[in-house]
């Protein structure tokens, strides 16, 4: 049962991610931490730290990491396994099946007037739903329990300079790499 | 079966070296696809990237199907798929073997409250350097969205159907009162 709300979950992910990468992180907060509760907002953000240090799309990752965490939780590490296979799986075919149609339709689909139509009026949806993801990280509710994201005037510190140095175009794994560090100076 | 090797082993090589996904994984997409294997042209190249911009998921997900279906029909697709996914599968199960092992560490978990607050900061980049140049009106369906989302709780998958949706009106809308 906890296979199959995992491949379905991560099938909607799939098919809803508009726009890629960070405009995913949404679905995958609405489901995951939501919905289901597999994990918590801090989980979450520990998933988003890590995938960012950590080759391929995020949308990868989570569903690797998300599928093993809550497999493993229900039947040890070979269903954690195993939930990690279907969870990929699940987040790949919507990518699979909805780009062989687009190239076999190519050329009808390219200038289209109403598929055009339709991502103008999705564009700043897919911003505001990455924006929503950054406010429950920073701002939890009921929906989202456990330990906060930021937890004292040292993060907003933190905050402040990666955003910094994030407009500046620093490689943002190397930006992660210095806030870890940062951290394990503060806070051990 | 030597071409669809070929195929799975260069997207396996993308899929190991582009950190961070997305528009990172481009310039490595493209001297592969272009510059080294000679795959597909130049201008074809900006016709995929529009393509796998506006079909869900991944950009280097939807890219690697493209180029895989172009090359050896349905096999080659699912080779490519396979190597861009193979490799940030195996690194993150490896992890996940391991974290839980980890995590009460308390250097990792020094760390991992650093890490935090950079991830927000970092996903907050994009919410502003997106929402630049658009119109102004746009600011308030951002911010309506986000406010839904995340305090309302509305399901993003129907606002992004309903938006989907009013943006197809809009155009049959406005191309009605341009044939007038």
């Amino acid at each position: 049962m906890i296979f199959w709300h995992l491949f379905v979950s991560y099938l909607k992910i799939g098919f809803f991610g508009f726009g890629g990468g960070y405009a995913m992180l949404s679905l995958i907060q609405n489901e995951v931490v939501v919905q289901h509760r597999w994990m918590t907002n801090a989980e979450f953000a520990d998933i988003v730290a890590v995938s960012q240090i950590t080759p391929g799309p995020i949308a990868i990752n989570s569903a690797t990491y998300v599928g093993y965490t809550v497999g493993s939780q229900a039947g040890g590490t070979g269903a954690g396994v195993l939930g990690a296979v279907i969870a990929t799986l699940a987040v790949c075919l919507p990518a699979l099946t909805l780009m062989l149609l687009v190239t076999r339709f190519f050329l009808r689909l390219k200038d289209n007037p109403l598929i055009e139509g339709a991502m103008r009026g999705m564009r700043p949806v897919v911003i505001g739903m990455i924006a929503s993801a950054a406010l429950l990280l920073i701002f939890p509710h009921d929906a989202a329990p456990g330990e906060r994201n930021f937890i004292d005037a040292w993060s907003w510190v933190l905050f402040a300079g990666v955003f910094i140095g994030s407009i500046r175009k620093i490689n943002p794994i190397l930006l992660i790499v210095l806030s870890a560090a940062a951290g394990i100076a503060i806070y051990l | 079966m030597r071409q669809l090797f070929g195929l799975f082993w260069s997207f396996f090589k993308i899929g190991l070296f582009t950190f961070g996904g997305g528009y990172a994984m481009i310039p490595l997409i493209r001297r592969e696809v272009i510059d080294v294997k000679g795959w597909i042209a130049e201008r074809e190249f900006l016709d995929l990237l529009t393509l796998a911009q506006s079909a869900p998921g991944p950009i280097s997900l939807n890219t690697s199907v493209f180029v895989g279906y172009k090359m050896r029909g349905y096999a080659g697709a699912v080779a490519s798929i396979l190597g861009v996914v193979v490799p940030s599968f195996a690194i993150i199960l490896l992890i996940a073997l391991f974290f839980t092992d980890v995590r009460d560490n308390p250097v990792v978990d020094a760390a991992f409250k650093g890490m935090r607050p950079a991830v927000v900061a970092l996903i907050v980049g994009p919410v502003l350097s997106l929402a630049r140049g658009m119109h102004r009106a746009m600011y308030l369906v951002i911010a309506a969205t986000a406010l839904a989302v995340w305090g309302l709780g509305w399901s993003p998958i129907l606002i992004l159907i309903a938006a989907a949706a009013a943006g197809i009106a809009w155009t049959l809308f406005t191309a009605k009162k341009s044939a007038e």
